[in-house]
């Protein structure tokens, strides 16, 4: 659910990566974090377990420029990927703006994103929205790794509405930036189209 | 996208005006206004500490793990939260349904206080939030959206 404020003059938006456990969700907005300017983010917060797996969601705001006058920030979300922390999902997903998949490349995981993906598209739906009508991208992760599936089976598998997507190295940066301004963009176009 | 919240100057202010009253009259060190989905809102004391942002994302993922609680324990929710620290403590509660109320205290003031106060300043809440609601449902406001263009949003990425 966006958020305008027309007294001081702030649009926020909220958008959130979701995706199996360990696609690299946590490593992309580490990344983000590490290579955006300190005066236009705030603090990166990690709920994480000891092991420093996602226990409820990693945090992060950011400040993305100005449209006539009003300050656009987006608070980045990820949700915990591990299965059985399907109730906090759930919660993470509420008032959402912008959806990124981030899909494992691994030949292994294809099961695991499968599960996601399907898992997303319930969540969503039981908050009352739908994924097809949300603003959305796709980012194939792990590109760099030997065992990575061709992209055209991965398309197949997770994208069959053909959304934008993505083929990124989350750890290197690569395709980071550019999955964040897609679906940046998406959700003030969808912002424009409701207004 | 319906279930967008707008804040306007004058409710802004109204908001503003009812968290000072509370901070003062509940003799607590900050209170914050937030909305559900975690953005601050409004704030009043001694909030230039406070990273107000992050506390607004996490107040507002308790509130959201605290309704999941209550909605598996088959309550509608609970209304209210107390967390005690060593100097600061924390009231935190649900406002309409729609907002947050998170009061931050010391020993200048007492549990008993504080909600004495928050419930009087939740009643209030409820009525701007009430109006704020029904100004937007009659959509008689300008959309700041309807002006901006597609070549504005792509600016905005042109770096």
């Amino acid at each position: 659910m966006s958020f305008i404020n027309y007294s001081s003059r702030e649009i926020n938006c909220k958008i959130v990566y979701y995706g199996p456990g360990l696609c690299g969700k946590t490593t992309n907005l580490q990344y983000i974090y590490n290579k955006t300017n300190p005066d236009a983010k705030g603090k990166m917060i990690s709920l994480a377990t000891e092991t420093e797996r996602t226990l409820f969601f990693d945090f992060l705001p950011l400040s993305l420029g100005e449209i006539r006058g009003f300050r656009t920030r987006f608070h980045l979300y990820t949700v915990p990927g591990q299965v059985f922390y399907d109730a906090s999902r759930k919660l993470i997903l509420k008032g959402v703006d912008g959806v990124v998949f981030v899909g494992d490349s691994q030949i292994e995981r294809t099961e695991a994103n499968i599960e996601s993906l399907d898992n997303l598209r319930t969540n969503l739906q039981e908050q009352g929205y739908d994924l097809d009508k949300l603003p959305y991208v796709v980012q194939y992760n792990k590109r760099d790794l030997p065992n990575a599936a061709p992209l055209s089976e991965l398309e197949e598998l997770l994208n069959p509405t053909k959304v934008q997507a993505f083929e990124a190295v989350a750890p290197k940066g690569v395709g980071v930036f550019d999955t964040l301004k897609a679906v940046a963009k998406l959700v003030l176009t969808e912002l424009k189209k409701g207004g | 996208m319906g279930n967008q919240l707008v804040m306007y100057e004058e409710e802004l202010q109204q908001i503003n005006g009812i968290c000072d009253v509370l901070q003062k009259d509940s003799n607590a060190k900050a209170v914050l206004v937030i909305d559900k989905n975690g953005q601050a809102i409004a704030s009043s004391g001694e909030v230039d500490q406070l990273d107000v942002t992050s506390l607004s994302s996490l107040t507002a993922g308790n509130v959201a793990a605290t309704g999941g609680i209550a909605q598996l324990l088959k309550e509608q929710e609970f209304a209210g939260q107390f967390h005690e620290g060593e100097k600061t403590h924390v009231h935190i509660s649900l406002v309409a349904q729609r907002v947050i109320l998170l009061v931050l205290f010391d020993e200048r003031s007492s549990l008993g206080l504080v909600r004495l106060r928050v419930r009087k300043a939740t009643a209030e809440l409820t009525n701007v939030l009430d109006a704020l609601i029904r100004k937007m449902e009659a959509g008689s406001q300008p959309s700041v959206f309807a002006e901006i263009t597609d070549a504005d949003i792509d600016n905005l990425f042109n770096d």
